[in-house]
């Protein structure tokens, strides 16, 4: 258990912490991955999101989360609304996606020059969420801390190229974990991190050759 | 490192010669590396939240299910018209906690507290004792900082969810939590606390969780009526002098037992309880659940 703002609180947009304040949060997630407001998502639900996700805003409130709102905007139940004036398409239907959590989203991001993303979390209650998918590779990380993601190729060296490129921005690692589709096809790395990684350093990773796509998440950052 | 037990609590009152809610605020703030007045402004922020969300209350507002919404209002114009049986000021208690549950099924915006279903209980009991009675805004967040150290020990022996432990772990937790909170606003030290949180908890121990159609309206808006009133009847009792013949340490372990012998379909899955009635079967075939 959180401390005691876990307790009182958190301040949020009812009525379910599961399937509102964590189905906003795993939109947000979701855009803060994507890097930017997607023109187009496609939103599946799976088990308890898809049975009661209706009378608890569930719908309303991913989509909410994907043009960049709080769990506490109240703009949450109109987000259709404005996800209308700002020109993002989207869809939501229903899923069953074999041996996820009752409370399973999953969101496809289109935008005209990146390449689409594909995304699955689920809502562990409370208000926290845990992503368990990346464009089809299995991953585990929630966003309460500062996380680098990072796609790479599969191949010898890129893991001390992350581990140095931090070292050198004195940046201390918390946790990693390295996940892959297949022996030398496309990875991920998860690194969570006690300190904000400063822009040079993203950049630095950018550069550097076998890195496809560098994502910082921080906590207290809303974009 | 937080509080395990009451026990452990009181021990660090005593040897410390600080009241409950302080032994709380110095530990949040040494578990999360912030300063105490830190912790102070974004408890403030807490309280501030609840005046702003039950002002929120709209009376005509019904959730999508159109099972609740005007409930709040019309225990106003009752309170306003008739003699309430149990008084003014538990009639304001009791719309109070109307509003809040309503709220919270209209996403409306709410403090979870400690969760989002029973998010009306402490609302109920504090912001109305405050207006009725202008007590110092301080005492108010003092007593915020009592009903989270106090939900923190339930946390850590047993849970504060519906799907873990039904509904005595969410209602039945804040009224124990807002008890213990009110006798603090009243002058009560930290072994009135724990007998008027212990007597609260009690009272609702084995409360289930069946939410008709899976939603978090009925029962739950109404329950928040049930745990603000139970948490004052509490309050009074420890007030009086009352004491709970089971230490609060031992009635949290119970509660725990209690929740981990009942059966899933009675933790918030909407098939035992009033979920499970023909008219709660009813509502969630109409809303195709």
């Amino acid at each position: 258990m959180g401390n005691i703002f876990d307790i009182l609180g958190p301040v949020m947009i009812g009525p379910s912490s599961s399937h509102t304040a964590g189905a906003a949060r795993i939109g947000l997630i979701a855009r803060q991955l994507f890097g930017r407001q997607p023109e187009k998502a496609t939103v599946y639900l799976h088990g308890s999101f898809a049975a009661t996700g209706k009378g608890h805003g569930t719908d309303k409130a991913l989509i909410a989360g994907l043009l960049g709102m709080l769990p506490d905007d109240m703009r949450i139940p109109v987000s259709f609304d404005v996800a209308k004036e700002e020109g993002m398409e989207f869809t939501i239907e229903n899923k069953d996606i074999k041996g996820a959590h009752p409370n399973t989203a999953q969101i496809v991001m289109e935008a005209e020059g990146v390449p689409t993303m594909k995304m699955q979390a689920h809502s562990i209650g409370g208000g926290r969420i845990k992503v368990c998918k990346l464009d089809g590779i299995d991953v585990n990380f929630s966003g309460e801390t500062c996380t680098l993601i990072i796609r790479n190729i599969d191949e010898p060296g890129r893991i001390m190229d992350v581990s140095s490129a931090l070292s050198k921005a004195e940046i201390n690692i918390a946790t990693m974990q390295v996940f892959r589709d297949k022996r030398g096809g496309c990875a991920v790395m998860v690194v969570e991190t006690d300190q904000v990684i400063p822009k040079e350093a993203i950049e630095d990773l950018e550069s550097k050759p076998g890195i496809i796509r560098v994502k910082f998440l921080d906590p207290n950052g809303v974009e | 490192m937080s509080y395990q037990s009451m026990e452990e609590a009181q021990l660090r009152c005593k040897k410390d010669g600080i009241p409950f809610w302080k032994a709380v605020q110095i530990e949040d703030a040494n578990e999360r590396g912030v300063t105490l007045e830190n912790s102070w402004k974004q408890m403030t922020g807490m309280w501030q939240s609840m005046l702003e969300n039950l002002d929120a209350y709209e009376e005509n507002l019904v959730s999508q299910s159109g099972m609740v919404g005007k409930d709040g209002g019309q225990m106003d114009v009752y309170r306003e018209n008739e003699k309430p049986l149990c008084g003014d000021f538990m009639a304001k208690v009791m719309a109070n906690a109307l509003k809040m549950g309503c709220n919270n099924a209209c996403m409306k915006r709410i403090v979870a507290a400690p969760t989002a279903g029973a998010c009306g209980v402490l609302p109920a009991v504090l912001v109305t004792y405050y207006r009725e009675y202008q007590v110092p805004e301080e005492t108010m967040i003092e007593a915020l900082y009592v009903a989270a150290g106090l939900g923190q020990i339930i946390a850590n022996r047993a849970y504060l969810a519906g799907a873990s432990g039904g509904c005595q772990a969410e209602i039945g937790s804040g009224s124990g939590m807002a008890a213990g909170a009110i006798c603090h606003v009243r002058g009560g030290n930290s072994e009135v606390i724990a007998n008027a949180c212990a007597m609260a908890l009690k009272n609702l121990m084995g409360l289930v969780c069946d939410p008709v159609a899976g939603l978090v309206e009925v029962p739950c808006v109404k329950r928040n009526v049930g745990g603000a009133v139970n948490a004052l009847a509490a309050a009074d009792m420890a007030l009086a002098g009352i004491t709970s013949k089971i230490p609060i340490d031992q009635v949290i372990d119970a509660m725990k037992d209690v929740g981990d012998k009942m059966d899933v379909t009675l933790r918030e899955t909407g098939i035992g309880g009033v979920a499970g009635t023909p008219a709660g079967q009813a509502v969630a075939e109409k809303l195709g659940m």
